[in-house]
């Protein structure tokens, strides 16, 4: 999947003023990827992006393409394109003038602007478009026009600034396999801004998780989701029940942590932490099991008696129709999310508001978390 | 029997928040209005076809004033005075404006503010002090030849336009910027335009109808300038409300109306086709171009 590199950001700082955006950030995306940098809002994500498309200069540190340093290159004379959040289509040009505009401004003459502008159209199923004015085109046609007017240029790079986020539900998900599948046809190196995870990991091949201008992970989505490194990324990529610490035992082949609210929970690997130190263990609503509350607390495979095991009570339940969220109280008042498929329609172990039930998860399942 | 009820029942709807003309008292007051506004140019246009000299009480009808008018040299080369002074201090009041209006939108330098509000001067300051302030420069700071050939005799009555237009104009754009998406003007320089291509291609386009209501708004302000030009002109060099009001003072005649009622009809063309042009969003910029 992932080939040569083809962008570096090596110590790439970059202050507003008082406030740092973006806190010393080194990372490298490979040629033919679909790059996402994810974070919340204010994470500094964006200001990468626009770092790289040359609008906002670094105040310390260099950006590579193509191992050349782009640093202070102005945003036209750098071999990316971008999609913004808003689109930006110029209004008062037709959407074929639109599309054509970064070859004319490369001085491609008339004949072949035409030609290509209108390939590109095609590439993006806005064949016949061309003669329109983007008022008179939806939302996600303009998306598309944006689209092709950064790829008629044949980036090495295309960013894309949000670009789901202005479209409806119905739409954002077409767009999503849509913009995968473009990308495999045209084969750019595509970097995404997103702050939905769910776009993220439906989306790109290998993700930037952002915090406060500090780069968290960077990791494939199914890693991001299954081995975060931090309390921050198993928290932002998904939901997740934490539970504090301490690591009692942390042999070759197993660990011990000993949590307030879980008890021991027992962990079929070495941890390699901090000795008697706080560590969070990390366990994901669909790795835990619900059983009906019977005398006898339900026996972990993985994990000796008594461990990975609670017992607590039903506190709310919401119906998603493949699936069902729950939220169940254990002792000590502490909500436990568990998410359960719905796999048959007459589900014989349906269990309802206000009862009892035993709570457990493998000794595999917690991710463990030392910071 | 649906046709009979149907009517009864419409009537007693109270009208919607759009149908309020539909009360008399309502619609009486939008003729009042009107005729509060129109009265004195429609006194004015139809006492220019008086027959009378003194003008006073109407004696018939008659074109011949708009001979007199059009045939009164004078009067002819103070309208294309007029005219002259108004189309030079319009385009540079526009490039100018424009200019101004970019630079506050655009940068952050220090004395912004101060710039800002030094721009609004020119519109707040009453004209009698212009006035007398541009007599002043005039024959102190940058005495202007007499001798001149036509047009370069008007320059200093253009410089003097310019001066108090121009804001106006600035005013309009910097307003109009304010919408203006400024990835807009990334996309272009992201897809390879220089910065002053992006500001061609992009903002110009963007501006334009504010371009054209401050062009209305400067030329409809030189056009009817008395005060400043009066303070201003040179003894030769005579703009039309300068000659209307030496006219005025020796008698109210319907040439005068004549005279009059032409400039109506020409500004009112003007900025007909004007808006024309330009489609509905320069009507509501231009309109305040009208009211001054």
């Amino acid at each position: 999947m992932s080939g040569n590199p083809i962008i570096s950001f090596e110590n790439i700082t970059k202050r507003f003023g008082k406030t740092t955006a973006v806190d010393n950030v080194s990372l490298t995306i490979n040629e033919g990827e679909f790059f996402s940098l994810l974070g919340p809002s204010g994470c500094g994500k964006t200001t990468l992006l626009r770092m790289l498309a040359g609008f906002e200069m670094p105040t310390e540190g260099r950006i590579l393409i193509d191992g050349k340093d782009v640093s202070t290159v102005p945003p036209n004379q750098r071999p990316v394109n971008m999609v913004f959040q808003s689109y930006a289509v110029f209004p008062h040009m037709t959407v074929l003038d639109n599309v054509a505009y970064g070859l004319k401004m490369d001085g491609v003459g008339a004949s072949e602007r035409r030609e290509r502008a209108e390939e590109a159209l095609k590439l993006v199923q806005l064949a016949g478009y061309g003669v329109r004015k983007p008022d008179q085109l939806s939302g996600g046609q303009r998306q598309r026009v944006a689209l092709a007017r950064a790829l008629v240029k044949k980036p090495r790079v295309l960013l894309l600034d949000e670009p789901l986020s202005a479209l409806d539900a119905k739409l954002r998900d077409q767009m999503r396999s849509e913009l995968t599948s473009l990308q495999q046809k045209v084969g750019i190196t595509f970097i995404m801004v997103t702050h939905d995870q769910d776009e993220a990991l439906a989306m790109a091949t290998r993700c930037a998780v952002m915090n406060r201008g500090l780069l968290q992970q960077v990791a494939t989505p199914s890693d991001l989701y299954e081995f975060p490194n931090s309390r921050f990324v198993a928290d932002f990529i998904g939901s997740v029940n934490m539970f504090e610490g301490t690591l009692d035992v942390d042999a070759k082949d197993h660990a011990i942590i000993n949590t307030q609210e879980m008890g021991p929970v027992y962990l079929d690997h070495g941890v390699t932490g901090p000795e008697k130190g706080t560590v969070w263990a990390a366990v994901r609503p669909e790795k835990i099991e619900l059983h009906k509350r019977t005398d006898k607390a339900p026996k972990v495979d993985d994990a000796p008696e008594g461990y990975n095991v609670a017992a607590g009570v039903v506190k709310h339940m919401v119906y998603l129709g493949s699936e069902t969220n729950y939220e169940i109280e254990i002792a000590g008042g502490r909500l436990i999310k568990v998410v359960r498929p719905n796999l048959t329609r007459w589900d014989q172990e349906d269990f309802e508001l206000g009862e009892q039930v035993w709570i457990s998860f493998h000794a595999c399942s917690p991710a463990v978390l030392l910071s | 029997m649906t046709s009979t009820t149907a009517p009864m029942k419409m009537k007693k709807t109270p009208p919607g928040p759009l149908e309020y003309l539909r009360r008399w008292p309502l619609q009486l007051w939008l003729v009042l209005v009107g005729l509060f506004l129109y009265i004195p140019l429609i006194t004015l246009m139809i006492f220019s076809f008086n027959d009378s000299k003194r003008n006073i009480v109407w004696q018939g009808f008659t074109l011949k004033y708009y001979d007199k008018a059009l045939h009164n040299d004078s009067l002819i080369t103070a309208f294309g005075n007029s005219l002259t002074i108004a189309a030079c201090s319009t385009v540079i009041s526009v490039i100018i404006g424009a200019m101004a209006a970019i630079v506050l939108w655009r940068f952050r330098f220090v004395g912004k503010t101060a710039f800002n509000a030094g721009l609004a001067i020119p519109i707040v300051v009453p004209e009698i002090c212009m006035g007398v302030g541009m007599l002043v420069f005039f024959a102190k700071v940058l005495p202007w030849p007499h001798d001149l050939p036509w047009p370069l005799d008007l320059g200093n009555i253009i410089i003097a336009h310019v001066s108090f237009s121009f804001p106006f104009v600035a005013v309009v754009v910097r307003a109009r910027l304010g919408s203006f998406n400024r990835e807009l003007e990334e996309a272009a320089k992201d897809l390879g335009a220089s910065e002053f291509r992006a500001l061609m291609d992009v903002v110009i386009p963007h501006i334009q109808p504010s371009l054209i209501a401050g062009g209305l708004l400067a030329f409809t302000l030189s056009l009817d300038d008395f005060v400043i030009t009066f303070f201003t002109a040179g003894p030769d060099t005579v703009t039309f409300p300068v000659k209307v009001y030496s006219m005025v003072r020796f008698s109210v005649t319907p040439e005068v109306n004549a005279a009059s009622t032409i400039l109506i009809v020409v500004t009112v063309l003007l900025t007909f086709l004007a808006l024309k042009f330009q489609g509905s969003s320069a009507l509501t910029a231009g309109h305040g171009a009208d009211d001054k």
